[in-house]
């Protein structure tokens, strides 16, 4: 709880902290005023360096995230995907897996299938992804469902507490992009549709501290399985 | 002893109209925000960063901002025909100078951060309205900003300065008439957009600055507000 | 990006499973509509005006009167006139500029369910047989598309129309004293003319469709209909449909109506 002390809403332009031993951290920008919030968003402040914690805003693609996209195009060596970032994104066949033959590229993965695969690289080029780990493919059936995605890290949770929660409770596999996308699968709809409910209601309260407990109650007063 | 100038409905010279505002009212928007000032209300709902089409207007070196102001039909007495005329497209770049200074969009090379304006009900300062609206979706929407920005339209009755007119107040035409002038300010106290409308000394625009930036701070006040109420409040 | 607005053929699977099992994804029945929410007023300058949701869908309708010369076939009857703009506003897949297909369509069907269903009184809206007749202006202006903005758009239109008031005539100078209404309603009959949509998806035909829903529908069918009478028709998409998913469309038209009209009569009578 000591890291969640501090935390306010500020908006642009809001002097979050004065003195000169804050250091200004994400987000945010020193001014003669002061520490000044560049967004809107929740403040925090921890071992005097003073970030912004966005609460909207677009994908930020980086090295090594995992994420959901979907086939755009096909070209002779790979596939393009639309991952909701400023690009696109290419996942060439060399990163697959397996052996594909170059004539049959649409037969392993067709425009708009949507697939589960991780940033490997960024540069002025673009971004190419990989499907080269386990938890990486196609993904065959469930159901998909788009929040915004700063509210990603809530949705993960502590070293994946609250999707272990999520998973418990509905008896459904959870798989999430950080570009704002989550795949549910589960044994039946109900199932899929109890976890999509879930995790929007964990996206609109996103900003609130004791989250997790408040979800735990959620489950208790909604029939989660546990 | 100069008479104190009666305003048609019985508020002080530097007195605004009741004023409220509300984000995320457009829920497919990423952000969105309503700002009533008196009787003009103006919806305001941003679509972006994205990329920027048609192609051609792209800028590598920068995001771009692209502002759409629409005066609804049914929101003027006299019905506004729908579709886009000079009158809008003029008010349109207004905007998009008014606001842009304050945007931090350089990091959004090839982007493009649209803003629709909708006035569904127009008495006067419609443009400022959309201006406070506006402001508010991007600030929702999460667009980095160094600062909010704030739009009023003053006045000029007759002789006297006069802050936030009405539509009664524009159609003024004892002595003087009416002058009328829109200004947006920074919160920091700097002036992105003015115009003006009728007939003003250059020594009584000191006093509508001075004038603008009280009604500005206002403004300021609801915008952050309305801001705030949208986190941990039932909206 | 915003091809990632429509529903990803996985989702659509599911959605489609669940369909073909009567349900749906917010626990709705195949011929029931969302919950509709109506604001009446909500521009003091027009005659009549009103907020319709739909869920989460919402659009704003304005009635303004004007003053026109008939056409020469009707030279006693006054004009109706229905315009739609799909603002960029409401969905990041509509762009400003002129009215595309889909507002046009939207527009002139809304248009015709109010024309055919007889409900305005043409006759009463004229002033000088020949010379000078009252037009009637609907325009519709989407706020947020969630789905089906075509019967949002309906339910728009005719609760304007029975809350709109005739502006000041000043007869002598025959113009319209503008800023002043009467307490006159516009000359209506009793009749609640709606546009409601059938959608086909897969096997089944549903009414009201949220936008996922919607990105999936093959065929639709929006019928202007008022109690028991079809006054309008217009199918729309690709697939065909057969004789008998038509007359599903029509069983479910009917219900729909019903429930419709138990949910807006307070604002219609």
């Amino acid at each position: 709880m000591n890291k969640e002390t501090n935390r306010q809403v500020v908006i642009p332009g809001e002097v979050i902290a004065k003195g000169d031993d804050f250091l200004p951290g994400e987000g945010t920008e020193k001014t003669k005023d002061g520490i000044i919030a560049l967004r809107f968003g929740l403040s925090e402040e921890v071992n005097k360096l003073v970030k912004v914690i966005p609460l909207s805003g677009i994908y930020n693609p980086r090295r090594g995230n995992v994420v959901i996209g979907k086939v755009e195009n096909i070209n002779f060596n790979g596939w393009i995907l639309d991952i909701n970032a400023p690009e696109n994104a290419f996942l060439s066949v060399a990163e697959i897996p397996r052996y594909v033959n170059n004539d049959c590229l649409d037969e392993v993965m067709n425009i708009g299938d949507m697939v589960v695969a991780k940033i490997w690289n960024m540069n002025k080029r673009g971004i190419d992804l990989s499907l080269k780990s386990r938890e990486l493919g196609k993904i065959d059936e469930g159901i998909i469902v788009k929040v915004n995605p700063n509210k990603v890290p809530r949705i993960i949770g502590k070293e994946g507490s609250m999707i272990n929660l999520i998973k418990n409770n509905t008896g459904c596999n959870i798989t999430v992009g950080q570009n704002g996308f989550v795949w549910i699968k589960g044994d039946n709809v109900e199932g899929e549709l109890f976890a999509k409910k879930a995790v929007l209601f964990i996206a609109e309260n996103s900003y609130i501290s004791g989250l997790t407990e408040e979800v735990e109650k959620w489950f208790d007063e909604n029939g989660g399985k546990k | 002893m100069t008479k104190e100038f009666k305003r048609s409905d019985g508020r002080k010279l530097d007195e605004m109209r009741p004023m409220s505002a509300k984000v995320g009212v457009i829920p497919s928007a990423d952000g969105s925000a309503m700002w009533k000032q008196g009787d003009t209300i103006a919806i305001a709902a941003v679509h972006g960063p994205k990329k920027m089409h048609p192609q051609h207007q792209q800028d590598p070196s920068t995001g771009k901002l692209r502002c759409n102001y629409t005066l609804m039909s049914f929101s003027v007495s006299d019905r506004a025909r729908p579709g886009k005329n000079r009158r809008s497209q003029e008010i349109d770049q207004i905007i998009n100078w008014a606001i842009e200074p304050a945007l931090l969009i350089k990091n959004y090379p090839n982007m493009v951060i649209d803003v629709s304006i909708n006035i569904t009900q127009a008495d006067a300062g419609t443009r400022c309205a959309g201006i406070n609206a506006a402001v508010l979706a991007l600030a929702h929407a999460g667009i980095p900003m160094k600062t909010m920005v704030s739009s009023v339209a003053l006045g000029k009755l007759d002789k006297t300065l006069v802050v936030d007119i009405n539509k009664a107040e524009e159609d003024f035409e004892e002595g003087e008439g009416s002058t009328d002038i829109p200004v947006t300010m920074t919160h920091d106290g700097k002036i992105t957009h003015m115009q003006l409308d009728g007939k003003i000394t250059p020594k009584q625009m000191t006093d509508v600055m001075k004038m603008a930036k009280k009604a500005c701070d206002e403004i300021y006040e609801i915008q952050k507000k309305a801001l705030k109420d949208s986190i941990g409040g039932k909206e | 990006m915003d091809k990632f607005q429509t529903t990803s053929d996985v989702t659509g699977e599911r959605i489609k499973q669940y369909l073909a099992k009567g349900k749906r994804f917010d626990d709705r029945k195949l011929d029931e509509f969302r919950d509709i929410e109506i604001e009446v007023g909500i521009s003091k300058k027009a005659e009549g005006s009103c907020r319709v949701k739909i869920g989460k869908t919402e659009v704003l309708v304005g009635v303004k009167m004007g003053l026109g010369t008939p056409y020469a076939d009707n030279p006693d009857k006054g004009n109706l006139m229905t315009t739609a703009e799909l603002t960029p506003l409401s969905s990041p897949r509509f762009e400003s500029g002129p009215p595309k297909f889909e507002a046009i369509e939207l527009s002139r069907v809304i248009d015709r369910g109010i024309r055919e269903s007889k409900v305005i009184d043409f006759e009463k809206l004229c002033i000088k047989e020949g010379e000078k007749v009252w037009t009637v202006f609907v325009d519709i202006y989407s706020m947020n598309d969630d789905g089906n903005l075509m019967d949002a758009a309906g339910i728009g239109a005719v609760v304007a129309l029975k809350n709109a008031r005739m502006p000041k005539y000043d007869e002598k100078k025959g113009v319209i004293v503008y800023g002043e209404m009467t307490d006159e309603k516009l000359p209506l009959s009793k009749d609640i003319p709606l546009a409601i949509t059938a959608h086909k998806i897969g096997d089944s035909i549903i009414v009201d469709p949220t936008l996922e829903e919607e990105d999936l529908s093959e065929a639709r069918v929006t019928v202007g209909f008022s109690d028991g009478i079809i006054s309008s028709m217009q199918k729309g998409n690709s697939a065909p449909l057969t004789p008998e998913e038509f007359e599903k469309v029509f069983g479910i038209v009917e219900i729909a109506w019903k429930d419709i009209f138990k949910k807006i009569e307070r604002f219609v009578k």
